[in-house]
């Protein structure tokens, strides 16, 4: 049996399965208990499980990421939210230079299986403090593992994995996926960390995506069949582990490869793919390694000129499109 | 709510030799670790920075002695009185000094990032105010499970001044946690006076109340004292009391790290908290007490005897090798991000 649900019920069950599961799991942030979440994602949670494990803090993003780090160190595993990913960097001491350096620092006598869930990305109006794709700024520190599911079930299955985890995560949830719909099985789903899934199989060209992006990429690959194209559509689920065996094999096979990332221009997790695929596949490539990403500049608020920048399915077209000259 | 100043110990603890003992053991053995890190920091063996203890002694080892063994250490980058006190090994903290093989955190740290997990040490946190929201979340933990376990989380003067600080404190309060901060209050921050930069006299204290806490000020250079408050703050952290901050005055014999000679500071200054030095002044008041001198003198050579070992065991060791680079990124022991 499967049930369609939203990805913003597919945070709720997701969290319930593991906490029912495992009495240590305990979950905290702004919000997520009395009132079910900003996004409503978290509704229920406190009803079923009690102000003891599911609680709301004080506005004090330190104090939440810190509460994690100190009871995951002791025995616990903490699920923190921190509400809007911009809000990380009101935490960045926690999420760049604490949580990820201290296992390593102490040579391992201390294990950190925590997860830190933020609602990421554009796509609702919110402006250029609310709306960032900030997954590449957790990429780019050793230490963290970063995970963008892009539908229902893999919100479920791969939250449970990141909470199963013996190390730290950071979990983007994009807030303009709440409300989309997605068939789920009954029963427990857990996921592996770490490994992309081929969501449409193709010949011509590989688009590899992540999270919203992700059905955007799907459309273009469907308007690309129109055009006599068949695009290959990869959701990469997590930047650590990066799955880049799945990546690398499908571009043997297409030739060209056409990254769909949300994150600004500079330094955007796409260019790490791209470089991988130069690097390595090089002799099989038949066309520019290509990124489609929003532009370097903060994203605006209005809706026109928010649409104009965040990678549309158009702009997806082009660039294949493009690659395939 | 008024603040409570502690400057002698209110217990007659002359009658409990063992306690004073102990207290004696723990300043000099980290009174004799520092003058070495010190050296062997001007031999060049100790690498980078470090920060020491010298004249601090007592707040440490106060808490040490008050400490249950499974209780939770939180410290600064100067932080080896505090692992010390928790019974870490002298030799892993000279080894990890000195970037050897041999340290307690296999040379990964260094001086600013002990940690022995086996002794209650939970890390020595190098980012100003990081460490006091990472205090609560053990206390959370011993809170959830019911362990009885108690946080204690060291920090200097400066820290008052920063957003953790705050946060940390609320949040301590609101959930009641088992979790003692405790104010190292120098005067100095690094270079520059703390009252020259802070909206009230006493940074630590002055604040309690802002989070319903009692304000407390002690003297920090007194083992006596420093026992006393520690073992009423834990008391009542296990008991379900919640938090307490206390402000220890106290002063650094040094600089702020090996790069500052201190010159900042006025000689006066300088020569009038040199004459409380927690260390001498302590074994005359043992000495008055009626403790016998040769005990105290052992106490003396088994320290340095320690430290001459430490040294030793650390001088000897390896460096770590190579491969260790690039281990313990990862739980699975390793450092992999792709497959």
């Amino acid at each position: 049996m499967a049930e369609l649900i939203t990805y913003r019920d597919a945070v709720a069950r997701g969290l319930a399965q593991e906490l029912r599961r495992d009495p240590t799991v305990h979950f905290i942030g702004e919000d997520v208990a009395a009132a079910g979440g900003v996004f409503k994602a978290t509704k229920g949670l406190l009803e079923e499980f009690g102000p003891e494990r599911v609680r709301d803090t004080p506005i004090s993003e330190e104090a939440i990421l810190g509460a994690a780090m100190g009871a995951a160190m002791t025995g616990l595993r903490p699920v923190a939210e921190i509400m809007f990913s911009d809000f990380l960097a009101t935490c960045w001491d926690l999420v760049a230079v604490e949580i990820p350096k201290t296992r390593y620092m102490t040579d391992g006598q201390v294990s950190l299986p925590l997860v830190i869930r933020t609602a990421n990305g554009g796509g609702l109006r919110f402006g250029a403090q609310h709306s960032q794709a900030v997954e590449n700024w957790a990429m780019s520190i050793p230490g963290l593992k970063v995970v963008a599911p892009s539908n229902p079930r893999d919100v479920i299955g791969l939250l449970a994995a990141a909470i199963r985890d013996p190390d730290p995560v950071v979990f983007f949830e994009q807030k303009s996926l709440y409300p989309t719909k997605g068939e789920v099985p009954d029963g427990e789903i857990i996921d592996e960390l770490g490994v992309a899934s081929t969501v449409r199989p193709g010949r011509d060209v590989t688009i590899v995506a992540l999270a919203s992006m992700v059905p955007r990429a799907v459309a273009a690959a469907e308007e690309l069949d129109g055009l006599g194209i068949s695009a290959e559509v990869i959701d990469l689920r997590c930047l650590v582990p990066l799955d880049t065996t799945t990546v690398i094999e499908s571009v043997k096979r297409t030739s060209r490869l056409v990254t769909v990332e949300e994150n600004p221009r500079l330094c955007g997790w796409g260019a790490e793919i791209v470089s991988i695929v130069g690097e390595e596949c090089f002799w099989h490539l038949d066309g520019p390694l290509t990124r489609v990403t929003t532009p370097h500049i903060p994203l605006p608020s209005s809706d026109a000129l928010e649409d104009e920048f965040l990678p549309s399915v158009s702009r997806i077209v082009e660039a294949a499109q493009k690659v395939l000259l | 709510m008024s603040t409570t100043q502690i400057t002698e110990a209110t217990r007659d603890l002359s009658s409990e030799e063992q306690t004073r003992l102990g207290l004696y053991r723990q300043v000099v053995r980290i009174r004799a670790f520092e003058e070495r890190a010190y050296r062997l920091f001007m031999e060049g063996l100790v690498k980078g920075t470090s920060h020491l203890s010298l004249g601090m002694e007592a707040i440490a080892a106060g808490f040490g002695e008050a400490m249950r063994a499974d209780d939770y250490t939180f410290c600064t980058y100067r932080g080896h009185a505090h692992t010390l006190a928790r019974g870490t090994p002298m030799a892993g903290v000279m080894g990890e000094l000195l970037g050897r093989a041999s340290g307690v955190c296999g040379g990964k740290g260094g001086s600013m990032h002990l940690t022995s997990v086996e002794h209650g040490a939970m890390g020595s946190y190098a980012i100003i105010g990081a460490h006091l929201p990472i205090a609560n979340g053990a206390a959370w933990s011993a809170q959830v499970r019911g362990s009885g376990q108690v946080a204690v989380c060291f920090f200097g003067d400066g820290t008052t001044n920063i957003g953790a600080f705050h946060e940390a404190l609320n949040l301590a309060k609101v959930w009641n946690l088992p979790v003692v901060f405790v104010c190292e209050n120098n005067l100095y921050m690094e270079y520059t006076a703390i009252g020259d930069v802070t909206a009230v006299e006493h940074p630590a204290a002055d604040r309690a109340s802002a989070y319903g806490l009692e304000s407390i000020i002690v003297d920090g250079n007194d083992p006596d004292v420093m026992y006393e408050v520690a073992t009423t703050a834990i008391e009542r952290a296990r008991s379900g009391g919640g938090p307490s901050l206390i402000e220890a005055k106290t002063y650094r014999h040094g600089g702020h790290s090996r790069a500052d000679p201190g010159e900042y500071r006025p000689d006066d200054e300088v020569a009038e908290w040199l004459t409380r030095d927690p260390v001498p002044n302590y074994r005359a008041r043992l000495l008055a007490d009626g403790l016998d001198e040769t005990i105290l003198e052992d106490v003396e050579a088994q320290a340095h005897a320690d430290v001459d070992a430490a040294t030793e065991a650390a001088r000897a060791a390896p460096p770590p090798q190579v491969q260790a680079a690039y281990n313990n990124v990862w739980a699975d022991g390793g450092s992999s991000w792709r497959n």
